[in-house]
């Protein structure tokens, strides 16, 4: 399809945007999803495959620890209420962000776990993005590996279209939009990495340049930074409707958190 | 619109910045000879018996998984005693040094290293009998590990 | 909180049989060579030393460098003789200690 021809088709089915496999107007097709997994060199892909060689895994054991320990003034661990995490959060990363209708808000998988930590556990807040919130994030993530992102809660739609909004939207003195780099340009080199279609199925992840497991969040503040933008601040709701959206853009590829990425 | 072609050179020429530019205090191939002097006393190197596995080409110079080995069966007269690594252009010729001890299995040891830009390393074996091998690999690294800024 | 170390190797072997063994250490390996983003340097803070024993007696012994990458890997092998313990340490700079033993079953 062409450029102009997608261009077009969004703008007849944005206004119908919907979790479904057929409206995925000026979108890469379901069928040509690409993981940026399979861009990676052979020995990327071999770090993240083997437990034994995953850097990720470090994070993933922490995280395990804490699930387990008893914290807060409840005086309870996330495994008292929970139980085995391999149940109970099978699936969970995969269907994050989702849509918290007691709070009437949508919420991130470290938004999650933030307010049970916070209001069940009556422990105070982690920091945003610290080991601990990481390695919790790890860990709970660890147990959709393998599993299909599913983003079909029709409550988020308006977090998906504002997440669209802005992945679309040219930004920075580049005068880029995401989709210039991950939806029209993928697969090419820029500075001798392939550009990939710029999925959230891995995170969190180990990235090699990082020397460390970090968030979407910090893969996204790169990538404005790349295209020379001021990122969001810290924390902000943009990248949580990003989130959204990109979720729903890789509806149905499977979770690789903890992935390995260049 | 942009084209993809203005599009490639204009992102090209932005993260050209991102590459990082080495200190002056690198290691010369000066600095690894007088490195690998110190560890063999000046012994003559011979190629050959070690090995050195590491990709020719790397996305990352933060992290690249390497192993040094001598492979074959090895006698009790030339058993191998250590294995050593070094390279030309980080800011320290030195990588790692392994020495064998009494449980020691198959010379070979596996680890990950960071290259601050493509450079050639040089692995070295001693053997029991007083021998040093030398095996040489260039590497091409497009993304060099960081020296300067996190 | 103690370091965290991921080994991975068998728990049964063969007598004469050669064991893989792969460890993995949480650490910066901080490389000396940086600077903050106020241009102040950023001292080093590395692992400098890893030991790995059997029963006692030394597989080997490797002196590390700055070049050695962020969370340290290693994979090297050994001839399982008789059952008994591995034993993994690591040092480095700041006074950095840990240690794991693993058993193993040799038939
Ligand atoms: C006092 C009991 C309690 C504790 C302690 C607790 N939780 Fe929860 N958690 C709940 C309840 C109740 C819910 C909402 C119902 C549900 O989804 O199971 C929930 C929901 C969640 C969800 C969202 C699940 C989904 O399907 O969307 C995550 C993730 C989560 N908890 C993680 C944690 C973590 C991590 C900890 C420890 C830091 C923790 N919880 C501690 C009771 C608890
Ligand atoms: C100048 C090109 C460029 C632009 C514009 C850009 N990115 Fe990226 N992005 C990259 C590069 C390079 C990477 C790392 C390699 C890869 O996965 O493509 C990356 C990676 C990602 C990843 C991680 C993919 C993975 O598998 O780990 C996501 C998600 C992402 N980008 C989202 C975005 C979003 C959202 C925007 C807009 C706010 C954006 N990017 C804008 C270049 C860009």
């Amino acid at each position: 399809m062409t450029v102009l021809g997608s261009r077009i088709l969004a703008g007849l089915f944005g206004v119908a945007l919907a979790p479904l496999a057929e409206l995925r107007a000026g979108e890469i097709p379901f069928a040509e999803l690409r993981s940026g997994s399979e861009l990676m060199s052979p020995d990327t892909r071999a770090m993240q495959d083997a437990d034994s060689a995953n850097p990720g895994m470090l994070w993933v054991i922490e995280g395990e620890a804490l699930w387990n320990a008893k914290a807060g003034a409840a005086n309870l661990a996330c495994a008292d209420c929970h139980g085995a995490a391999e149940l109970a959060m099978r699936g969970v990363a995969a269907r994050h962000p989702a849509f918290d209708a007691k709070r009437n808000q949508a919420v991130n998988l470290a938004g999650s776990i933030e307010w049970c930590r916070v209001e069940r556990q009556k422990a105070p807040a982690l920091t945003a993005e610290g080991p601990e919130a990481l390695a919790l994030e790890a860990y709970v993530a660890r147990q959709s590996r393998g599993l299909s992102i599913a983003s079909t809660d029709a409550a988020l739609r308006p977090l998906i279209e504002s997440g669209r909004e802005l992945y679309l939207r040219r930004q920075g003195q580049l005068d880029l939009s995401c989709a210039h780099c991950h939806t029209e340009n993928w697969g090419r080199k820029l500075a001798g990495l392939a550009l990939s279609q710029g999925h959230p199925n891995g995170y969190p992840l180990y990235r090699l340049e990082w020397q460390s497991f970090g968030s979407l969040e910090r893969r996204l503040r790169n990538c404005l930074t790349g295209m020379r933008a001021e990122p969001y601040p810290a924390g902000a709701s943009e990248y949580l409707a990003l989130e959204a959206y990109l979720k729903w853009r890789a509806h149905g590829m499977p979770m690789e958190s903890p992935a390995v990425r260049p | 619109m942009t084209t993809r072609r203005q599009f490639l050179e204009g992102a090209g020429a932005l993260t050209a910045l991102s590459v990082i530019h080495l200190r002056a205090a690198q290691a010369t191939p000066v600095a690894m000879q007088a490195a690998i002097d110190a560890v063999t006393g000046g012994a003559v190197l011979r190629p050959g018996r070690v090995k050195l596995d590491i990709p020719p080409l790397v996305e990352n110079g933060n992290s690249i998984q390497c192993t040094v080995s001598v492979p074959g069966p090895t006698p009790a007269s030339d058993r191998v005693r250590a294995l050593h690594l070094f390279n030309e252009k980080n800011p320290q010729p030195n990588m790692f040094g392994v020495r064998f001890g009494p449980r020691a299995g198959p010379a070979k040891f596996t680890t990950r290293i960071r290259l601050a830009g493509t450079q050639t390393l040089v692995a070295v074996a001693k053997l029991a009998d007083g021998s040093f091998w030398v095996d040489r690999v260039e590497v091409v690294v497009t993304l060099a590990a960081c020296v300067e800024d996190p | 909180m103690t370091a965290r170390v991921i080994i991975t190797a068998p728990t049964k072997a063969k007598k004469g049989e050669i064991v893989t063994v792969t460890t993995l250490l949480a650490h910066v390996m901080e490389n000396g060579f940086r600077h903050s983003s106020t241009g102040v340097p950023i001292p080093r803070d590395i692992v400098t030393e890893f030991v790995a024993r059997y029963n006692g007696a030394e597989i080997l012994r490797a002196s590390l460098y700055p070049a050695i990458a962020a969370n340290p890997y290693f994979a090297f092998e050994f001839v399982a003789e008789e059952s008994g313990i591995l034993d993994f340490s690591w040092m480095g700079d700041n006074g950095f200690a840990a240690s794991r033993q693993i058993a193993i079953n040799v038939e």
